[in-house]
């Protein structure tokens, strides 16, 4: 075997291959490998088979230089071999669209997510969360309450009985009576909770459903730190620019009572059927706890006032989602509590 | 409560625009519900002269009348009988629209064009009556309007009234909410052709006589006050025009005159009386009683009610006549023969009423006043008022000046006001003028003592009792929305937060991020079971109970997917259990439960379509993460069909495994698991340092003797292999027939944590392990 004639000028050659890599194809790469690097007739491979023939001087140089070549053309083809074989998974074999492989997903229930969205809100306002029992006395779910049984105010809560001056809680207020039992004011808490009222089961009725009770006791809470809290929390929970309206009404353990609307969040107080063409929605009964409630609990009325609050998560959950049907609530059909996944 | 925008006007003399009138009572605290323009549909309808009434030419049952419009003369064919020539009646003429969208058009009637019709009472919905043309006496000329000959028109407010304010049951009483906000006083409406000279009632202690009448309260706790008038030679019939049409507009239903005229009273002075046939009582007496138990009457509407001892009764000589306060009895009706009326207006005591309303079942206009109190001082008045209304469109004479038998005078309730109290709990600063004219305002009386206002409490406000509800009373007509919302600084709560919130919301967490759905169940089910605890008044056999568990509601919800062909099923639910302990109330306990079923995971396309179902491997890794939550110390044992969890006193906490269900043969098998959420407190976190050193591993295929669990195998390598043992994990089962039992393979971890572990040293653990599973438990390695 012969020295090639030019080695020199035929390794210029080979080295401006060098820069064909990078725009190469597979086709082309493969062309390439062959022609320059292939085992039996690869044009570096012949150089440097034939070195062996030359002088020591010309040797090292030409060798030196040809394994260099050498080595930059195959990181080059590597690396090009790894870029196409990228753009192959990405264009050519997968096609992206297909679906993905997911876990399956839990979701809180809504009325229980919204229970808590409403205590986090009153916790901004210091309103500590506490609970109490389902079953209750007919003392602490009425007469502590100023709410005396012969009185027409009780007819409204239609009650399921457990035996003789015992009962299921028809609001979640006897917790109240509990509390300021127990402590002397500063008190703030929310009271979320099951209650029963002996309705048959429809569209609008359970005869279980929850019910979140607030109650803030100190010294000096007025009418206006009352609608300062309640406003605080309508317009964290719905929306900074919710219009509230507060309406004189009647409930034995607040005095001056309260309805607190908001106006309705379908036809923005226009009149609709769900507000009844009113403009507004009921969300809570609230007011300033009535000295009676004070005085069968313990605390001194001359000294503390406060306010006390109850509203309905269930209701509220139907107006945010749009839910008709109060039982979807208790059904635990997975095609509705799925609707719910955040 | 039905409201008369029409009397409303006449009480407060001046028109009042309904839409405004409900905005105010809204906001005043009496929520007005609707707003229904009442006859306005009869504003085609017109006053017309009939002619002449002739026979149709072609019809017997027919007539044909010449109808005097006011301008022309038409014929209008008619099948009414009562049509005579010369009087007026109600016209229809073409192109109106009467009262259920029923155009008019001209039309020929067997040969003869009728142009238009004469209306009956029903045909403008103004009563019943559908066989003849409704009469009427009126002065209008012909072609005057209808609705201005008669006012029938009129708006209807519905209002919602508290039951602490009874007052607004009534037409009078809220004419004075919106005589307060509108600054004008209230008067109460002229009665055309009234007498003006009825003499004041005549007050006694006990007993009295009336119209030869003698009246007695023998159950003055039930009765404190009872007022009676005799009405002599009264004339029944149909009431004047507008006296129907008042009724008619608050939705009451005209009789006659005689009860017409006490329904009147009721609407617009919230007293109700009763008016007994005098000839028709049983001796010329008057006792109010208690019932004695086993009496019985029966009552107005055909029933007979059985009494008891708790009951006030209304009797004459001989029987009971009325049950008080509730309803008449039937004995005693006034009808069309009556001449001679025994008037009553009566007191009663609410608690007394309700208790019987109760027992009875019933509820009539007349209880529900009495029962949330009417205005025992308002009385007489009533009283008089209704006597000049049955005199005015019944006739008769009262031969003496009505009785009131009133025992106890009640004396005047009064309360004290502070305004420095006002303004305390308002929040705002209100003078204390303001505040006597805003109690003044709203019927008051108020006179300054000291640094407080007297305020007198009217009769008809039984409702207000003390300082604070003058306070609302104040608030009220000030309106709520003009008070500021403003926050000012507070104080944080002496109460702690329930620690169930943080134990509930970390076992919500840990469920929904696996995949499943929080439920929420009835508490009330069907099913009992001995410990179960019975509410007494449950709306059907299916709530009869409080739920004893979780799981059983849960495998119902289960069924009710399976209904509806949802076959993935993965539920949880937080809440709360009771039993029977003996005691009056029943114990409370908080659960949670799961159940799954269907697959393991979504289905993808890369498994073909296919994923696993849940399996007991599952359920038990849901038991043990619920389990780790509540108890970060506890283990759960295996057992027949599951597994349980028990608390360190040997009580069982909690169950998982396969459940019965009503299963459909395409669905999976249903897994669950229920645990008490008990007082545990979160585990607190400890950082252990990340190691180091390399590990040393070695697998361990063990063959299992029957009896031998994997939970033993476990206890002795850890006992043997000591300190260096680092993980230990089972990673396959294996049972073959070749073997008596099975293989279990387990990987060993070993690590020095200060040094670098060498082989040798994990294999002399490992033998050690080895010799003590065989001499403890008979395990050898599997032959490979």
């Amino acid at each position: 075997m012969t020295t090639p004639p030019h080695a020199q000028e035929e390794l210029d050659l080979i080295a401006q291959t060098v820069d064909r890599v990078s725009t190469a194809d597979a086709a082309v790469l493969a062309e390439l490998r062959t022609e320059v690097l292939g085992r039996k007739a690869g044009k570096l491979t012949l150089i440097l088979r034939s070195l062996g023939s030359l002088p020591p001087e010309q040797r090292r140089l030409l060798g030196a230089r040809a394994n260099q070549i050498k080595q930059a053309l195959e990181t080059a083809i590597a690396e090009r071999e790894r870029v196409l074989q990228d753009d192959t998974r990405r264009t050519v074999d997968v096609d992206g669209t297909m679906p993905a492989r997911h876990a399956w997903r839990g979701a809180r229930h809504p009325v229980l997510a919204v229970v808590d969205e409403i205590c986090e809100i009153f916790k901004e306002l210091g309103f500590t969360r506490v609970s109490g029992p389902e079953a209750e006395t007919e003392d602490y779910n009425f007469t502590k309450l100023n709410m005396p049984l012969d009185h027409p105010a009780a007819d409204e809560h239609d009650t399921f009985y457990l035996g003789p001056g015992a009962l299921l809680r028809t609001h979640t207020s006897p917790v109240q009576a509990r509390v300021m039992e127990q402590y002397q004011p500063p008190i703030r808490i929310v009271v979320p909770g099951r209650v029963y009222r002996r309705d048959a089961f429809d569209p609008s009725h359970s005869p279980v459903f929850e019910q979140i009770e607030g109650l803030a006791v100190d010294e000096g809470i007025s009418f206006v730190d009352f609608k300062a809290g309640i406003d605080y929390f309508v317009k964290r929970f719905f929306s900074p620019d919710t219009v509230v309206r507060f309406r004189p009404s009647f409930f034995p353990f607040t005095e001056p009572s309260a309805e607190v609307d908001v106006q309705c969040q379908m036809c923005k107080g226009s009149g609709c059927a769900t507000c009844k063409q009113t403009g507004y929605l009921e969300i809570m009964g609230a007011g300033m706890v009535h000295p009676a409630v004070f005085e069968n609990c313990g605390i001194d009325p001359e000294r503390y006032t406060g306010y006390a609050f109850g509203m309905g998560p269930d209701r509220i959950t139907m107006l945010r989602h749009g839910i008709p049907d109060i039982r979807l609530l208790f059904e635990n059909d997975m095609r509705f509590l799925s609707q719910f996944v955040s | 409560m039905n409201v008369s925008i029409g009397w409303i006007s006449a009480l407060l003399g001046r028109a009042v625009d309904p839409d405004d009138a409900a905005a105010r009572l809204t906001m005043l605290g009496a929520p007005v519900e609707s707003v229904e323009r009442i006859h306005h549909d009869l504003e085609g309808v017109v006053i017309a002269l009939v002619e002449s009434v002739e026979r149709h030419p072609d019809a017997d049952r027919l007539t044909v009348c010449r109808v005097h419009d006011g301008t022309v003369t038409r014929d209008v064919v008619c099948g009414a009988t009562n049509v005579v020539a010369g009087r007026k009646y109600p016209y229809a003429p073409v192109d109106t629209v009467l009262p259920g969208g029923f155009k008019l058009e001209a039309r020929k009637i067997r040969g003869v064009l009728s142009n238009g019709m004469l209306c009956s009472p029903r045909e403008l919905g103004l009563g019943e009556d559908h066989e003849g043309i409704m009469e009427l006496e009126t002065d209008a000329a012909p072609g005057t309007p209808f609705l201005e000959a008669l006012p029938v028109a009129d708006v209807r407010l519905e209002v919602e009234v508290t039951a602490n304010r009874p007052d607004l049951l009534c037409h009078k009483g809220v004419a004075r909410e919106l005589a307060a906000v509108y600054a004008v006083p209230v008067k109460l409406p002229p009665i055309p052709n009234a007498p003006d000279d009825i003499a004041a009632p005549r007050r006694v202690t006990k007993k009295g006589t009336v119209g030869g009448i003698e009246v007695v309260i023998d159950d003055v706790d039930g009765c404190p006050r009872y007022m009676a008038a005799v009405v002599r030679g009264v004339r029944i019939g149909p009431s004047p025009d507008w006296l129907q049409a008042r009724l008619r507009s608050v939705g009451a239903r005209p009789i006659n005159n005689v009860v017409d005229a006490t329904n009147y009273v009721l609407h617009e002075l919230n007293q109700p009386m009763h008016a007994f046939d005098l000839k028709l009582l049983g001796g010329a007496k008057i006792v109010v009683r208690r019932a004695v138990a086993g009496e019985r009457v029966v009552t107005l509407d055909g029933e007979a009610r059985d009494l008891t001892a708790d009951m006030t009764m209304i009797c004459d000589a001989k029987q009971v006549t009325a049950i008080a306060g509730v309803m008449g009895g039937a004995e005693s009706e006034v009808t069309e023969r009556t001449t001679d009326v025994l008037l009553e207006c009566a007191y009663f005591d609410p608690k007394r009423i309700r208790t019987t309303r109760q027992a009875l079942k019933m509820s009539t206009e007349a209880s529900y006043r009495f029962e949330r109190g009417i205005d025992i001082e308002g009385m007489p008045d009533a009283l008089r008022r209704a006597i000049a209304l049955i005199r005015a469109v019944a006739g008769g004479q009262e031969p003496e000046p009505a009785l009131d038998v009133y025992p106890k005078p009640r004396k005047q309730k009064s309360v004290f006001v502070r305004p420095s109290r006002v303004a305390h709990l308002l929040g705002v600063p209100l003078s204390r003028d303001e505040i006597e004219a805003s109690l003044v305002r709203l019927g008051f009386p108020v006179a300054p003592k000291d640094d407080r206002l007297h305020v007198q409490i009217p009769g008809w406000r039984p409702d207000v009792t003390r300082e604070v509800d003058l306070i609302e009373e104040v608030a009220r007509l000030r309106g709520y929305d003009s008070f500021p919302s403003e926050s000012r600084p507070l104080r944080p709560s002496v109460v702690p937060t329930d620690p169930n919130v943080a134990r509930q919301a970390r076992l919500e967490r840990a469920f929904t991020g696996l995949g499943l759905y929080q439920a929420r169940s009835l508490s009330l089910t069907g099913s009992g079971g001995s410990d179960a605890f019975r509410v007494q008044n449950p709306l059907s056999a299916e709530d009869a109970y409080l739920r004893r568990d979780l799981l059983s509601g849960l495998t119902r919800s289960v069924e009710r997917n399976w209904a509806v062909r949802e076959r993935d099923v993965r539920l949880f639910e937080i809440g709360t259990v009771f039993r029977d302990t003996g005691g009056p109330l029943p114990e409370e306990t908080t659960r949670v439960a799961a159940v799954v079923t269907g697959a393991r995971v979504p289905a993808h396309w890369t498994g073909s379509g296919k994923a696993p179902d849940f399996d007991r491997w599952d359920i038990k890794a849901l038991f043990e993460t619920a389990v780790r939550s509540i108890c970060p110390e506890g283990t759960i044992e295996s057992t027949a069909d599951g597994w349980k969890f028990t608390e360190t006193d040997g009580t069982v906490r909690g169950w998982a495994g396969a459940l019965e269900a009503d299963r459909p043969a395409w669905a999976a098998v249903l897994f669950g698991f229920e645990l008490e959420t008990g007082d545990a407190a979160p585990p607190a976190t400890t950082f252990v340092p990340l190691p180091t050193t390399p590990p040393v591993e070695r697998d361990l295929a063990l063959v299992l003797p029957p009896g031998v669990t994997a939970a033993a195998v476990e206890g002795v390598i850890r006992d043997a292999a000591g300190a260096l043992l680092a993980e230990l994990a089972v990673f396959d089962e294996y049972r073959g027939s070749e073997m008596a039992g099975r293989s279990v393979a387990w990987r060993l971890v070993f690590r020095a944590p200060d040094r670098t572990l060498r082989d040798t040293e994990a294999d002399t653990a490992l033998a050690k392990v080895l010799a003590s599973l065989k001499e403890r438990l008979g395990v050898e390695r599997r032959e490979a």
